[in-house]
């Protein structure tokens, strides 16, 4: 791992802090998740088992569906919103769910998240100053 | 965002509160996609039922009726998650019965025509070419811009309500010229010769290549594709590709050639489909434990022509004791259908006809699963196998006579 920092091209929502969790497959609460747990039920999903709820999500893609938009609005509802979406692609639906929601979103990143942190460290998100930074790495 | 006048006064309050928050939450989606103006729709498709919303979404749907929230525009909804027909006998929750009612309600009182469809470009509204509207579900966005020509983004159902409140979206996505060029071809040399086909297109082409902006150019096929065969297609191209349009040159209004469709540009990569293509993604599909009791037609709703398929090839013949064949469309669909004999068909064969929903939108659907003891879903939707995944059904994509058949002998193949 060579920097503690990566970019992101586009930004939404207040700065967080929370766990990273990885995911090598894209994402869609429709498609994947258990909105009423909020953890990854489609089986075989690259997450499957693993609990959204105040982490920070790092996406590879979006999935297709609509749902993300009410959805992500459920999760927070139901007080099992992760503190962030970090995407490398996405798409409309996507960002106007979490910004319906309140929940920060980013997309777009260099380097790629593996190169520089890994699931269960704590990481912090500025999308004013689109950033993702390493606090603490997992012990 | 450049705003004109008129959305200053709506940010002022001009046009009440439900129209001033709609506005300043459409600026936060544009500023993040770098949308310089917005731009004027003339149609919203929107979706909104009470399993994806739940009772933070109902009640922050009554709180903006409660504001006095008016449509500007035609405003239409998308397939819902109850067929109060059916709700009961689906074991589906009284409560959440309750409230998709006061949802409908409630929508109706901001003047939506709830018309439960996801085939609104099949039976509602056909846009023109240039026409911007503002849909969703990612099938009806995909059909509008590729088959019709129109221009809309993928809109969540508070996307598409706060453009139905202000009458226009942000101006970005696929609203530009830019992003409606053809980014890499696939050739299609194999026959399609059913629906389950060309989702498994859609498949073959969208799972590799999953990005909104990824537009493919299908090209060389030996014949004209149908209006349902373009559904499917399109229907699994958004689902497993996230994709928001494609080309069909010859066969798409902004596909003359292939080179138009490609902006004059090269192809950054270029596809061959073949029939053994086709025959390796059916093959794909694991049997599971061999369940055969729960085959469905759904994902998009079926059009009038797809369900006279349907009861022709389940003429004379019975779902097998101890399975489910479920078949969704809309309410239009569903009453000519039965003016014309094929629900009766459908029905005296064993096949429960649901109205206005979509199967992998039901309510209470993973306790279903397990009250039947479900394991496999089969179905002639490539894009329903893939989406309804979450809820843990092993999926099979099979073609629409072998459905029928899975269905009426109970025998997985």
């Amino acid at each position: 791992m060579s920097a503690a920092r990566l970019r992101v091209a586009r930004a939404f929502g207040p700065p967080v802090e929370g766990v990273a969790l990885l995911s090598e497959e894209g994402f869609s609460p429709r498609y994947d998740l258990d909105r009423w747990s909020g953890v990854i039920t489609k089986a075989g999903h690259k997450l499957e088992g693993e609990n959204i709820k105040d982490k920070v999500c790092f996406f590879p893609t979006a999935k297709g569906g609509i749902a993300a938009g009410w959805a992500f609005h459920d999760l927070q509802w139901k007080k099992i919103a992760p503190k962030a979406f970090v995407f490398g692609v996405t798409n409309p639906v996507m960002v106007q769910g979490a910004v319906f929601a309140g929940i920060t979103i980013t997309e777009g990143w260099m380097p790629h998240p593996r190169e520089v942190l890994k699931t269960g460290d704590w990481v912090r998100v500025d999308p004013l100053g689109k950033w993702i930074e390493v606090l603490r790495r997992q012990a | 965002m450049q705003l004109t006048p008129e959305e200053r006064a709506i940010l002022g309050g001009e046009r009440g509160a439900a129209a001033r928050r709609a506005l300043e939450y459409q600026v936060k989606v544009g500023e993040f996609w770098d949308a310089k103006r917005f731009v004027a729709v003339t149609n919203v498709h929107m979706m909104g039922d009470i399993e994806v919303m739940g009772d933070g979404g109902l009640q922050w749907l009554k709180d903006t009726a409660a504001l006095g929230a008016r449509c500007t525009v035609g405003t239409t909804t998308n397939a819902r998650c109850i067929d109060f027909a059916h709700c009961e006998r689906l074991g589906q929750d009284a409560g959440e019965v309750a409230k998709e009612r006061e949802l409908i309600a409630c929508l109706r009182r901001m003047d939506v025509v709830t018309t439960d469809t996801c085939i609104n470009y099949q039976t509602v509204y056909q846009p023109h070419l240039g026409e911007h509207v503002a849909w969703g579900d990612t099938g009806t966005v995909i059909y509008a811009n590729s088959v019709f020509g129109a221009r809309s983004n993928f809109e969540s159902g508070p996307a598409a309500l706060a453009a139905a409140l202000t009458g226009r979206t942000p101006e970005y996505g696929f609203h530009l010229d830019e992003h409606r060029r053809g980014v890499f071809t696939v050739e299609l040399r194999a026959r399609l010769d059913d629906l389950a086909d060309w989702g498994a297109v859609g498949k073959l082409v969208g799972e590799p290549h999953q990005s909104y902006f990824s537009v493919p150019v299908f090209h060389g096929f030996h014949r004209t594709p149908t209006a349902d065969e373009l559904k499917h297609l399109g229907a699994a191209l958004a689902s497993y590709g996230s994709m928001g349009m494609f080309h069909f040159v010859g066969e798409t209004p902004e596909a003359p050639t292939l080179e138009a469709a490609l902006g004059n540009r090269a192809p950054a990569e270029r596809l061959v489909v073949t029939d053994a293509d086709l025959e390796r993604v059916y093959a794909g599909y694991g049997l599971g434990d061999g369940d055969a009791r729960l085959v469905v037609f759904s994902g998009p709703q079926q059009s009038l022509l797809e369900m006279k398929q349907l009861a022709a090839l389940f003429c004379g013949r019975r779902v097998k004791a101890g399975g489910h064949c479920f078949v969704t469309t809309n309410g239009g669909v569903l009453a000519q259908a039965r003016a014309l004999g094929y629900a009766k068909a459908l029905e005296d064969a064993g096949v429960t006809i649901l109205e206005g929903v979509c199967f992998y939108i039901l309510q209470n659907l993973s306790p279903m699963r397990v009250a039947n003891k479900w394991t496999n879903l089969v179905s002639n939707s490539a894009k329903i196998v893939n989406i309804i995944g979450a809820h843990r059904f092993n999926t099979l994509l099979r073609r629409t006579r072998d459905c029928v058949d899975i269905a009426c002998t109970g025998v997985l193949r």
